[in-house]
């Protein structure tokens, strides 16, 4: 496992396929190449592996923020921690052109279709982060106009708990997505069990 | 100098033109902190408000809800009237029975009334004929009850991951 430092000083893991040093060049480069075949002039690997590692060092992440933990992550984004070391540079507030949705704080009933449109609303392949304990169970609002949970209508890939959590962990919890993002086959969207998921949620 | 202070003489004025103009419909006054409260009746609540803008000068209503007395069956009307030119506010009140919650709409006094009303329907279910455009107004269109009435479950019967043991029932 890489260690990477956070500005307090303090270390946490990240994938190993990810940001590494390679001693053998004599600098830290930013992401490590996935396995392959190395030799005079040329570098083969699998289509997947590079397509992943593309996809999940430049992801552009849709950021639905509700409530307070939109505000933990303004922090993220901003210089102390910084997003955009992961590659997440430009933050996209169209859902086309947005390829991780990021949903932070308290989701009303009402407010529920709106999510929903905006989750139909961007193209495969997409992935969905679920923020603090509101986002992903309803936390302590359980009453009638809160939504309990997202995942009663979309798909969540990572849930981040905390309330609101902080800016380290919302780290970690994209890192998890990266992971994903990375390993993902490039027929999973075409899969039965992701068109049976998609089903599940009423999404087509 | 705060901005209510009571207005003995205010107040008095208030209490001898409604106990004149409405008599018996006028059910009971007092004074909570520094507000005259005034309660009466549904059939006269229209005609008092119009009373309280048009010869007391309440020129603005501040706010307006709905209650629900579970206990004798009714749902209240709570109105808040200020005078902007006398530094002077009272609160009106009146009750309906649960079976039949109507009441006249107030949008032709203030059209403050018109969201106030709304909501008083979104969550009590009290109607106010009249009204021009009376359909929810925070909670989703189809929800299927009035959530603010005392018999209404407050936790959401959805969620399937309580443990009744948890908390002590």
């Amino acid at each position: 496992m890489g260690l990477i430092k956070d500005p307090h000083g303090r270390e946490f893991s990240r994938p190993d396929n990810q940001l590494a040093t390679r001693p053998e060049l004599g600098k830290p480069t930013i992401v490590r190449a996935p396995d392959g075949h190395e030799g005079a002039g040329f570098f083969a690997t699998k289509l997947a592996d590079a397509v992943g590692l593309a996809r999940q060092n430049s992801l552009w992440p849709l950021p639905f923020a509700t409530s307070c933990c939109g505000i933990e992550f303004m922090a993220t984004m901003a210089s102390n921690y910084d997003v955009a070391r992961f590659g997440m540079e430009r933050l996209s507030f169209s859902p086309r052109q947005s390829d991780l949705l990021m949903v932070m704080g308290t989701i009303a009933k009402k407010m529920a279709p709106v999510l929903r449109d905006v989750y139909t609303q961007m193209a495969e392949p997409k992935w969905v982060l679920s923020m603090g304990a509101c986002a992903s169970s309803g936390g302590i609002f359980d009453t009638y106009s809160v939504l309990q949970g997202i995942d009663r209508i979309i798909p969540v890939d990572v849930y981040i708990p905390g309330c609101p959590p902080r800016p380290e962990q919302v780290i970690d919890g994209i890192l998890k997505i990266q992971a994903l993002v990375g390993e993902e086959s490039l027929r999973r969207r075409y899969s039965k069990e992701y068109e049976h998921l998609l089903k599940t949620y009423k999404i087509d | 100098m705060p901005a209510f202070v009571v207005k003995a003489d205010r107040d008095q004025l208030v209490i001898d033109q409604l106990t004149a103009a409405f008599g018996a419909d006028i059910l009971s006054h007092e004074r909570i902190a520094d507000m005259l409260v005034i309660n009466t009746t549904k059939n006269v609540l229209h005609q008092v408000a119009q009373h309280c803008k048009e010869q007391l000068d309440f020129n603005f209503l501040t706010t307006m809800c709905g209650m629900h007395y579970s206990e004798r069956d009714t749902l209240g009307l709570v109105m808040h009237l200020q005078s902007m030119r006398k530094g002077h506010r009272i609160r009106l009140k009146a009750e309906v029975p649960l079976k039949e919650p109507v009441f006249p709409t107030f949008t032709d006094l203030w059209d403050t009334a018109n969201w106030m009303e709304r909501e008083a329907w979104d969550f009590f279910g009290i109607q106010f004929t009249g009204h021009p455009n009376l359909k929810r107004i925070l909670n989703m269109e189809d929800f299927p009850a009035f959530p603010l009435r005392k018999d209404y479950p407050l936790e959401d019967p959805t969620r399937e991951d309580k443990d009744d043991s948890m908390f002590g029932r």
